[in-house]
């Protein structure tokens, strides 16, 4: 044999490139009954962007009629609340809760596993027809005249006074029929993650962006069905008059806000916790060096799912709920910031000596930690009972959930978009237009929120149309910095969406492993073939053993182990006749 | 192996090499697993979970049970004599026999045994049908005397007891409506792991799609053996 020298990766082990799983096999009809959880995770991605397009452009409406004091834009009130009630629910049903874990997750957690698929590829799937069903039916409330409770549903909004029951029917189904799917994504992970580990992949080899992916999977098993339970009660509540949650026949309006906030609080984290996956990622990569501190990361997403069920009450403290009600989840709630806190220090540590690279995914990262730091401090003001008396429902709590939601779980999806395209994809987009696109997101987000907390400590609250009474239209410039912010975040989200797709056809194609990273997404080829792997992985180092990269190559260097399997398997690659010849 | 292999000769001969030790499988093994063990393990798992999501889902109805329970106990006491405990004694006595047969039904695949595995697993969906053509006269009884939830409600005497009689009756209800649906859902699982047996899908070595069926059914069995206390046997 003249081949002495171990086949360097598997991504080098095939001879001729392989079809990418985007190439094989063709036609539409391949793709919408496709079991491969890489093509599951492209439908996911175009569904989850499709919605956040939806979604952001109520928001710019929203935006729009709050340029001015009086009614402006819309024609009516009503028109306005259904305009937020539709940006809520679409952004966190439809975008925020599926998009990093289903989206990206679907791509990436098999591949870091060195699993050629998820545990239950059928129910993969079954997930998105259930997405696009639950979408259909939110679709079909606009369509019946929209609806105006809030994301929330809270009743009586829910079950008496909104206009449009048949609508409010819908939305309560969709959003029934979109839990399932969260469950049914949630559910696959945590088999694969314990069923499918390849050989040498113990718990703690997984990148950390797993270990969030598993805390939040455990939420979205745990807590979305009390989330389907309340939402089927609202639904029988509006539609028949049992008397669970409508008190003039005997129920109790806060208990449906219990239950909803039972799911919706650890919900947030369902948001949040895959975010700060994609964080970790993002800064070991990208800072070249091991990460800082990964047990305590591991675990304090562990700790963050367990405390996010032990805090809902700090939504109701102005429902009635008793005083020590309120200062027991009061205390719980100041509790979370103690994982998230370990968190940040550590990516902080990790940054600490790195051989940082500018790069737009770290751009990203950079930028969820300035201002998810200022989100979650924010949560410790709005989580202390007498502040919270003087906050509740004004624009401090919308820049509050803001700046987590769209400064941490939106960025932390365009990072790790921009971090796994070159592996989706198998291009590069255009870097400088990318940093183009950070500028604008992020300026732009900060521009439009930085001023709600003003405007909300100062007392304008939420929810209103129009403030052109008791003295709050000094607000106005406030305002209106705010609504000019938004259209700077829209004009970067077009722009990202232009120079991303561009990069598909016309982008530099992008090595196996652009990035130098170690986890096992980066040894097969970009963008992977249908098969994930071509022999079963065997892992010997962690995700973020730097010193494995072949400074020459760019590839993980694979062990003792790998080698003996990739030189067994790369002599039956060889060309018949091959072997006759090296054999002499 | 049914993976789909790329077409290129090379690949192609690296995904044959992978699949050495997976040749002779079991035509039930897929792709991504390893062996039936695995596979089984994977089901399993992803099976108890579900079975979570199920205990939260009427777990919501039985926190709402337990706070209107506490708020209007006499209500509550009062309108639990309108149900017959003969009747929910029956159907307790109907689905704990049901356990069984399923429970024996996946014995007898283990063993081997295919038209006893048939016959266990008919006479588990016969007692299911037993417990809903009984649930059935439970609840035209209860239309006939107005107990229901809501608007509809009409029953003289209790409404003239109690202001919210009615909500006792929206959970009673909703509670053994939403378990009558899991019922019939079980019905529905049962009769395709008796179609899929009676054409020899399973055998001693592959038998995990009768456990998970089986292990569905006992949840059915175990809310029902909730339900019954707690709406039948009021003190």
């Amino acid at each position: 044999m003249t081949t002495e020298a171990p086949a360097p990766a598997t991504a080098e082990l095939r001879g001729e490139p392989a079809p990418s799983y985007l190439q094989e096999p063709r036609g539409l009809w391949s793709w919408l009954t496709t079991l491969d959880h890489k093509r599951i995770g492209i439908l996911y991605l175009i569904s989850v962007t499709a919605a956040l397009f939806v979604g952001g452009l109520f928001a710019m409406l929203i935006r729009l009629e709050l340029i001015s004091p009086e009614l402006s834009f819309f024609s009516s009130t009503l028109a306005y609340n259904q305009a937020f009630t539709l940006h809520g629910a679409i952004m966190v049903f439809m975008f925020v809760i599926p998009g990093i874990p289903a989206a990206l997750g679907n791509f990436v957690l098999p591949l870091m596993l060195g699993a050629q698929d998820v545990a239950l590829p059928r129910l993969n799937l079954a997930s998105w027809y259930f997405w696009l069903a639950g979408s259909a039916l939110m679709i079909g409330a606009i369509l019946a005249g929209g609806i105006d409770t809030g994301w929330t549903f809270y009743i009586p909004y829910s079950s008496t006074y909104s206009r449009e029951g048949d609508a409010v029917l819908l939305a309560l189904g969709g959003v029934f029929i979109l839990g399932f799917s969260s469950i049914f994504t949630g559910l696959n992970f945590v088999v694969t993650m314990h069923k499918l580990r390849c050989r040498g992949m113990g718990w703690f080899r997984m990148p950390l962006f797993l270990w969030a992916i598993y805390a939040t999977a455990l939420l979205q098993i745990v807590a979305t069905p009390v989330l389907g339970i309340t939402l089927a009660l609202a639904m029988v509540e509006r539609a028949f008059g049992v008397g669970i949650f409508r008190p003039e026949l005997g129920g109790d309006p806060v208990l449906f806000q219990h239950f909803f906030w039972f799911y919706s609080h650890p919900a947030v984290y369902i948001m949040i916790l895959p975010a700060m996956g994609v964080i970790s990622e993002l800064i070991a990569v990208h800072s070249h060096k091991k990460i800082f501190g990964y047990r305590a990361i591991a675990f304090s997403s562990l700790a963050i799912a367990l405390i996010s069920f032990l805090v809902w009450g700090h939504h109701m403290f102005t429902s009635g709920q008793s005083q020590v009600a309120g200062a027991v989840f009061s205390f719980l709630t100041f509790l979370v910031a103690i994982p998230t806190a370990i968190k940040a220090v550590n990516w902080v540590a990790t940054l600490y000596k790195g051989q940082i690279a500018l790069r737009t995914p770290m751009l990203y990262a950079l930028g969820f930690l300035f201002v998810f730091i200022v989100g979650g401090l924010t949560g410790i003001f709005l989580a202390t009972v007498s502040i919270n008396l003087h906050l509740h429902d004004t624009y401090f709590v919308v820049a509050h959930f803001h700046y987590v939601m769209v400064g941490g779980t939106v960025m932390a999806f365009l990072g790790g978009l921009h971090h796994w395209w070159p592996k989706m994809f198998g291009r590069m987009y255009n870097e400088r237009a990318a940093k183009l696109g950070w500028l604008l997101v992020v300026g732009g987000f900060i521009w439009t929120f930085l001023p709600q907390f003003i405007m909300g400590s100062r007392g304008m609250p939420r929810r209103y149309a129009t403030y052109n009474m008791e003295g709050l239209e000094v607000h106005q410039p406030l305002h209106l910095m705010s609504s000019l912010g938004a259209w700077v975040i829209g004009a970067g989200m077009v722009w990202t969406l232009c120079y991303l797709v561009y990069s598909i056809f016309k982008g530099r194609r992008a090595e196996v492993n652009p990035w130098r990273a170690v986890s096992l997404e980066w040894d097969v080829p970009s963008p992977p073939a249908t098969h994930n792997f071509p022999i079963d992985p065997h892992v010997d180092f962690g995700p973020y053993d730097f010193e494995r990269i072949d400074e020459a190559t760019g590839l993980i260097r694979p062990g003792p182990e790998s080698q003996r399997l990739l030189a067994a398997a790369a002599v039956k690659t060889l060309p018949p006749g091959a072997e006759e010849e090296n054999s002499g | 192996m049914s993976a789909p292999v790329a077409q290129t000769t090379g690949t192609a001969a690296v995904a044959e090499a992978a699949a050495e030790h997976h040749q002779g499988h079991h035509p039930a093994l897929q792709h991504h697993f390893e062996n039936l063990e695995q596979q089984a393990d994977a089901a399993t798992l992803a099976m108890w979970l579900f079975l979570v999501t199920e205990i939260l889902l009427f777990g919501g109805l039985f926190v709402g049970f337990a706070i209107y329970q506490t708020w209007y106990p006499e209500l509550w006491h009062a309108a639990h004599k309108k149900l017959d405990p003969v009747l929910g004694t029956v159907n307790t006595v109907v689905l704990l026999v049901s356990s069984f047969t399923v429970a024996y039904a996946i014995r007898m695949a283990q063993l081997g045994k295919q038209r006893a595995t048939s016959w266990l697993l008919g006479a588990t969906i016969a007692l299911a049908g037993v417990f809903l053509v009984v649930k059935y006269f439970e609840y035209s009884h209860k239309i006939h005397e107005g107990l229901l939830p809501g608007a509809a409600f009409s029953h003289a005497e209790l409404a003239a007891q109690f202001s919210n009689a009615h909500v006792f009756f929206s959970f009673y209800f909703l509670m053994t409506g939403l378990h009558g649906l899991h019922v019939l859902a079980g019905m529905i699982v049962l009769g395709g792991l008796l179609w899929k047996n009676a054409r020899g899908a399973y055998s001693p070595e592959y038998f995990t799609p009768l456990e998970m069926g089986g292990l569905y059914w006992h949840l059915v069995d175990i809310i029902w053996i909730f339900l019954f206390p707690l709406f039948y046997l009021i003190k």
